[in-house]
């Protein structure tokens, strides 16, 4: 799949800024005032961002309002309106805690639950896709949800469980693309069945339809060498989770150090969640390559 | 609505001959001609004079080499070539339609097509993700989504004298490798065609159940097989020259009105 | 909830309008629907274009290039006025000038040519559809120097077809779809006829009939052949011989339509001291004589009752005569072509020879059928019923393209005779005007005189050596050296001579080159980079050595470029034309069809047909046949000349809607609404012969007597077969010493060796070839014809650049993957090329599809357009000469008999190049020119109607 920044931005800052609400609606760190709204800012400022950039690959997104209509069937539209409820159902918690002093725990707690329906629904997109093997497995919505988790026990700096999450995120990652890269081999869609000509020999796509580029080629086929693959991995990896895990056990004194260590653990897992989210884009190989020749 | 209709009352679709078309992509360019000036947004094209030109094709042929595997008859069979013409499958199952957060997409519940409705479509792309069949194509210009329509501003357009009321790509198919008709009715002609050439699904494995059939092509290189039995056909009538006059002068004897006379 | 879906208006008005013309995206010529529609400026326009339904060639059909004309109607390439040079020839820069002075500056230069040598004028159409006009037109301004495409194309198959049957494949004839059972189709390039092909291979698979392709490359037809033999490209005939070798062995041939039908039971004469050795044994009228089998003596072949003796022989003194059948059998019998003799040579094995040749016995034989349908013969004979024989034979150019395509086509046709095929029910079928022998054709002419007409057609047939076109000196008349001893029978002319000569002054220079429709310094040239040196070459005294070059084309083609004056024409869609019975028909096997193309929308451009320009250059100059006596112009535009030029009293262009109301078929006075009658019908006309006519027509009466009803012949002409060509035979002789003209001494030993009135095969000249093994060969794309394509932005798409295919054993070998490039060279030249594998291929074949690749600034195409950069010409590694043999003469890379180029006997190396990162384009990679038009827009959303 192309490896759209819209798409990538869109993923790690919402995933970011949702874990966070989820940490603030179950009240880690039970803030208020001044210090309560920069929390909020900051959320808000990451689900909402994310959101809005995830309209920039829309065609017609003046027409945006649409998506939310069906929800019976489409995940997308699903996500659609978690993202809103949870945006105003925090929105509410929020103000009650930044102006009033004071939090509505229920509305706290339906807005976690929104917030992790959010990204869950979000990963639903993804996961439902037959047509990508290296999505349509149990692990995609496991990989978004503990990373939104892992990003908003950062954020919310709560030092006992962030460890934690980052070691679990991590070891989701490795499975991920260990699982990943079995997938469309496991999955028993190939160029013979692609065209119905399996049976008889061997198949090689031999003439393109077009010379000429087409949307197909452009969004669905993009191929990504295998060094640059391991090169990416290490980084994302080492960024998102290992890094961040040594800033947070680093045996320091002192608040200032500690707090520096932990907002530089935070840019470090936000840079390596965005190297992953390129990499499940880039590498997420689409069916219609098939037709093409390509995987 | 992007639910699917629970059932459709018939199952209009295309059944392509991959044992006759030739490639030539007359059906592409009539369908780019017909959709271009006629159902929704017109078919645009990216950098129509430049490099890497580009643009929307609601129908592509493809090409594949098979190469078959050696066996004792034919221990070094030629690799063969296969055209293969795609478009929308119009799938009974088919995920483009509840992938759609708009309802833009949809299937007919009276014929089974697939259709976007270009007013409400956001062009999120997330339908073309979905469709292993590489059906659909969001258009650059005007930012929605294409795909076939199966032609469904001509299958009932009471403009157009009856035999024209089929696909523009089935109407103009030199090799009429194409065929239009109801895949529901088991007694229609293209459900007889498929019954009888063993019609194929692409990718049955994904559960789309598509509409649009396949006949693939029929087995190829199989003359030598046959020389066993055909060689006394080629009997030599005579080993020498000499021989072959005197058979030569014989046949003509047998021949109508030469019975009589002879060579001189 | 209940299931919701929009309203869609299933029945949206199509069009305001259909306008009915005739597609010229290629040489096809469909019947096209063109639909009308209002657009926002309140202006008519092309909105869509589809086949129609009732025309004959295509019956409502239409391929990619048919649909995608509207593209090419209104392409930015599109030339918009006359212009005038203004740069060095082969820059592109030019001034827009009126018609006016346009028609002054080519009446100025061509009037003292026609005073005083009209010769001085080579005047060529390249892919013309209307020759029968420009060659009036040449022969009225009285250069002897006019031809056509046919001679780069496939005169082999054209000559071939008509000095042995009287009509060849393409427009002359077609398999009968209806009833054959098994087809098999020949050579590379699958572009002649093609929706007629494409209609009756489905019409024949739906059936479940048998399709073999012989074909190098298994692309297009051949992938949807049931057999394919990837044969070594050259060698067809080769492998044709083998199975007539079979097929005669096994007594597997028609013998009652050999004696009837052919030449095969006549007397030749056999005493190698006789001037008439090999010559037919003939009455006094000339009439070919035969052994009657009735009566075992001499008989005229026409005789009432006679019984043609194959085996038949007659010593006449001491002169030894034995039937044609009889040499056939001492030739053909012989192991030297056993298909163990041919196998390795052809690349198909012994046993598939075999196969081949009993499934066309078993086919042809076993499966036999009668239609019962009596028929009477040119003897009076009549027949019960019509014998089928349902094995039909169909062949492309390349088999053609070759040194030895002539022989090739003649063996193939004799392959066809022999089964009894031809013009029975399943078999192959002539299109009217066809069948015609040879001998209803004209001969060449070529006498000038000064300021008056050639003295008859350039074109035509020659009978022997009286015929040919050499002056009194013996030197060629013609630029082109047609019909001379280096190409006895080159029908068609040899344009790709054309500039050659003229720019080495062989046989003479001329003065003024003027072309139509011809991209000859590009993809229509042998030699590419050669002919653009000798467009652009210049004298001592810095004279250009060709010194006006007169052009006219729609498009800015690559040609247009070296051109001192430009004539710019419509596209389809705003002219008028015809298609013709004196041209190259389009009639289908059942019935006489012409067809005409008209204004379905008025030029937006300073532009005109190029045959009203002709017209009009001809008016000013008061040429003779365009001149009435008192001094006043005949016609003053093509359409004018279309209705009222009558070849022979009641005969004209259009043979439809004759006489004063339309009423008269073929013959009949002139209608001055018949073209108006021809946009009624459809823009079409056909007439269907009569069911008792439809097979068998060489010897039909009921035919013979429809045609010169039709007017086709003026009386009734039936022939025999020519399995063994006497006119080949007549060149042998001179150059064996016989008569008067004799070839030059150089000519001698080929003329022997390839002028067989018998088909045989011979390897052509490897001279210079030593290293290069690998064939290379071009073909067309079903959806792009010649350089046309390119401009039209849905077409270029689809084919925007060209690899070269590379069988799969040459691929490893060379360490090749797709993607790299490879330099490919040969004895004239090199390229450096991308490269794709293919393993549907003769394993010691490459090729690409021809003329994709463009120069930049050509076709309104930016200078990056893949076309230029990726694409490429496989013309540059081909010479119209073949390497020099150091005897100081110029020998034309062409069939020494009819003068066909030989673009497929191209021999190569291939190696693999560097990297493509440092190599960012095909090589040989030419400077841009300068468009006169700009290029075309960036996004395209095209719609008419609103």
């Amino acid at each position: 799949m192309h490896p759209a920044p819209s798409v990538i931005i869109f993923t790690t800052l919402s995933g970011l800024g949702f874990g966070l609400l989820t940490f603030l609606g179950l009240g880690k760190p039970a803030v208020t005032g001044w210090v309560a709204f920069v929390f909020y800012a900051l959320a808000f400022g990451f689900a909402v961002g994310g959101l809005l950039a995830s309209t920039f690959h829309l065609g017609r997104p003046e027409r945006a309002w649409r998506a939310f209509t069906q929800w019976k069937t489409s995940w997308l539209s699903r996500e659609g309106i978690c993202a809103v409820a949870a945006l105003l159902i925090m929105g509410l918690f929020a103000f009650g805690a930044v102006f009033l002093d004071t939090h509505w725990w229920i509305l706290g707690w339906i807005g976690a639950a929104l917030s992790l329906a959010t990204v869950f629904t979000t990963s639903m997109i993804y996961t439902q896709l037959k047509t990508i093997p290296r999505w349509n497995m149990p692990l995609t919505p496991v990989m978004f949800l503990t990373f939104s988790l892992t990003g908003g026990a950062l954020l919310a700096g709560a030092e006992a469980l962030a460890p934690w999450f980052l070691a679990i995120a991590g070891a989701v990652q490795l499975a991920y693309w260990a699982k990943g890269d079995q997938a469309f081999a496991a999955s028993g869609t190939d160029i013979g069945t692609a065209t119905g000509l399996g049976d008889r020999g061997s198949v090689r796509a031999f003439e393109p339809p077009h010379t000429g580029s087409n949307y197909l080629l452009r969004e669905f086929v993009h191929e990504v060498g295998r060094k640059h693959v391991m090169k990416l991995r290490a980084i994302a990896i080492t960024l998102g989770f290992a890094l961040p895990l040594i800033c947070l056990i680093l045996p320091v004194e002192g608040f200032m150090a500690k707090h520096l260590l932990a907002g530089l653990a935070v840019l470090l897992h936000i840079a390596g969640v965005a190297a992953s989210r390129w990499l499940f884009f880039a590498q997420a190989e689409h069916v219609v390559g098939l037709y093409y020749g390509k995987r | 609505m992007t639910q699917l209709p629970t059932h459709t009352d018939r199952k209009m679709g295309l059944v392509i001959d991959l044992d006759t078309c030739v490639g030539c992509h007359a059906c592409v360019i009539s369908c780019k001609g017909w959709n271009t000036e006629n159902y929704g947004a017109p078919l645009s094209d990216q950098n129509a004079y430049g490099s890497d030109p580009s643009g929307t094709f609601l129908n592509r042929v493809h090409s594949y080499e098979v190469q078959p595997s050696p066996c004792s008859s034919q221990p070094d069979p030629a690799a063969q070539l296969v055209h293969f013409p795609k478009s929308c499958l119009h799938c009974e199952d088919a995920p483009c339609v509840t992938v759609c957060p708009t309802g833009a997409s949809y299937k007919r519940v009276e014929d089974g097509i697939v259709l976007v409705n270009e007013d409400h479509c956001i062009g999120c792309g997330l339908c073309a993700w979905s469709c292993p069949y590489g059906a659909r194509e969001l258009d650059q210009a005007a930012g929605v989504m294409k795909k076939c329509t199966l032609c469904v501003d001509r299958i009932y357009n009471e403009n157009l004298p009856e035999v024209d009321r089929v696909p523009s790509c089935v109407r103009t198919c030199p090799a009429g490798a194409r065929h239009f008709g109801d895949l529901g009715d088991p007694d229609s002609d293209v459900s007889k065609l498929v019954a009888e050439r063993g019609g194929m699904d692409l990718m049955p494995e994904l559960g789309t159940k598509p509409v649009n059939k396949y006949l693939p092509p029929r087995p190829k290189d199989q003359i030598d097989d046959q020389i066993d039995v055909l060689a006394p056909l080629l009997t030599p009538v005579a080993e020498e020259p000499k021989g072959f006059l005197g058979w030569l002068d014989k046949a003509l004897d047998k021949l109508p009105g030469h019975s009589e006379g002879g060579s001189n | 909830m209940t299931f919701q879906q929009p309203e869609v208006n299933t029945s949206p008005p199509v069009s305001e309008e259909i306008r009915q013309t005739t597609c010229y995206m290629c040489a096809c010529r469909c019947g096209i629907n063109v639909h009308m529609k209002t657009d926002e400026a309140g202006k008519k326009r092309v909105a869509y274009i589809e086949g129609n339904r009732d025309h004959p060639v295509n019956k409502g059909v239409l391929c990619a290039k048919g649909s995608a004309g509207i593209m090419q109607h209104n392409a930015p390439s599109r030339l918009r006025a006359p212009m005038k040079r203004v740069g060095p020839r082969g820059s592109g820069k030019f001034e827009e000038i009126s018609w006016d002075e346009a028609l002054d500056i080519a009446a100025g230069w061509l009037e003292p040519i026609r005073k005083d040598n009209p010769e001085k004028l080579a005047f060529f159409t390249g892919r013309d559809q209307s020759q029968s006009f420009t060659s009036f037109w040449a022969q009225n301004f009285g250069t002897c120097n006019y031809a056509a495409h046919g001679g780069f194309c496939s005169v082999n198959m054209a000559t071939a077809g008509i000095y042995t049957m009287g009509g060849a494949f393409w427009e002359f004839g077609q398999p009968d779809w209806d009833h054959t059972k098994l087809f098999m189709l020949f050579g590379v390039a699958e572009d002649h006829d093609s929706n007629p092909i494409k209609m009756g291979i489905g019409k024949i698979k739906a059936r479940g009939a048998r399709v073999i392709g012989v074909n190098p490359i298994r692309s297009g037809y051949n992938a949807v052949a049931d057999d394919w033999v990837g044969i070594t490209p050259g060698t067809d005939g080769l492998f044709i011989l083998a199975l007539v070798h079979v097929l005669m062995k096994a007594g597997k041939i028609d013998l009652e339509y050999l004696a009837q039908f052919t030449n095969a039971p006549v007397l030749v004469n056999q005493d190698p001291d006789s001037p008439d050795y090999g010559l037919f044994l003939r009455d006094d009228h000339g009439a070919p004589l035969v052994i009657n089998r009735a009566t075992g003596k001499l008989a005229p072949f026409d005789m009432k009752g006679v019984r043609p003796d194959l085996g038949g022989a007659f010593q006449m003194g001491d002169i030894t005569h034995v039937s044609v059948f009889q040499l056939m059998a001492q030739r053909y019998l012989s192991d030297e072509y056993a298909p163990e003799a041919v196998a390795e040579r052809c690349g198909v094995p012994a046993k598939r020879i075999r196969a081949i040749a009993a499934e066309l016995a078993r086919v042809a034989f076993d499966e036999a059928f009668e239609i019962e349908r009596e028929w009477t013969d040119f003897r009076g004979e009549t027949h019960k019923t019509m014998k089928g024989r349902p094995v039909a034979m169909h062949s492309m150019r390349g088999v053609s393209a070759h040194a030895n395509g002539f022989q090739t086509c003649r063996a193939l046709h004799v392959l066809q005779i022999l089964l009894g095929t031809v013009e029975a029910p399943g078999g192959f079928h002539f299109k009217p005007p066809y069948p015609k022998p040879v001998s209803a054709h004209p001969a060449p002419h070529c006498r000038v005189t000064p300021n008056k007409p050639l003295d008859g057609p350039h074109l035509g047939f020659v009978h022997g050596p009286e015929h040919l076109a050499l002056k009194t000196d013996g030197s060629p008349a013609r630029i082109d050296k047609a019909f001379t001893w280096e190409n006895p029978m080159s029908s068609h002319g040899l344009m790709h001579m054309v500039i050659s000569n003229a720019h080495a002054g062989d046989p003479y220079k001329i003065d003024t080159l003027f072309m139509y429709m011809a991209n000859m310094s590009w993809n229509s040239s042998m030699n590419t980079r050669g002919v653009m040196e000798m467009l652009t070459d210049t004298d001592d005294n810095g004279d250009y050595v060709i010194p006006r070059i007169i052009y006219s084309d729609a498009y800015s083609s690559e040609m247009v470029a070296y051109a001192d004056l430009i004539l710019p024409d419509t596209t389809y869609l705003e002219r008028h034309d015809c298609i013709s019975l004196l041209d190259r028909p389009i009639c289908e096997a059942d019935g006489a069809a012409d067809a005409i193309r008209w204004p379905v929308v008025e030029p937006d451009r300073d532009v005109r047909g190029f045959q009203t320009v002709l017209v009009q250059l001809a008016n000013k100059m008061k040429l003779p046949g365009f001149t009435h006596e008192d001094g006043s112009a005949k016609w003053q535009d093509y359409a004018d000349y279309i209705v009222n030029h009558e070849r022979k009293p009641g005969i004209g262009p259009l043979a439809g809607f004759r006489g004063e109301d339309g009423s008269k078929v073929g013959r009949g006075e002139v209608n001055p609404k018949q073209l108006d009658q021809y946009i009624e019908n459809g823009g079409f006309f056909v007439e269907h012969i009569p069911e008792e006519a439809q097979y068998f027509k060489p010897w039909n009466m009921a035919y013979q007597d429809w045609a010169v009803n039709l007017g086709l012949y003026d009386s009734p002409q039936p022939y025999l077969f020519q399995l063994y060509v006497e006119p080949l035979r007549k060149f042998q002789l001179a150059a064996e010493g016989h008569g008067e003209r004799q070839p030059p001494e150089h000519l001698r030993e080929r003329i022997k060796e390839t002028m067989d009135p018998l088909p045989i095969w011979y390897e052509t000249d490897q001279h210079g070839n030593e290293g290069y093994t690998v064939n290379a060969l071009t073909q067309r794309p079903m959806a792009m014809y010649h350089s046309w394509g390119t401009q039209n932005a849905w077409l270029r798409q689809i084919h925007g650049r060209n690899p070269l295919y590379v069988p799969t054993k040459l691929m490893r070998e060379n360490g090749l993957s797709d993607g790299d490039w490879a330099r490919v060279t040969s004895p004239h030249g090199e390229i450096t090329v991308p490269v794709m594998e293919m393993a549907a291929l003769n394993d010691n074949t490459v090729w690409t599809w021809n003329a994709i690749g463009k120069r930049k600034g050509a076709w309104a195409l930016e200078e990056d357009a893949p076309e230029a950069t990726k694409g490429f010409l496989l013309n540059h590694l081909i010479h119209e000469l073949l390497p020099p043999k150091g005897d100081g003469l110029r020998w034309a890379n062409s069939d020494p008999i009819t003068g066909q180029a030989a673009w497929f006997d191209l021999k190569v190396k291939i190696e693999k190049a560097a990297a493509p990162d440092d190599l960012a384009e095909s090589q040989p990679a030419m400077p841009a020119q300068t468009s006169p038009v700009g290029t075309g827009p960036k996004d395209m959303a095209w719609k008419v109607g609103k």
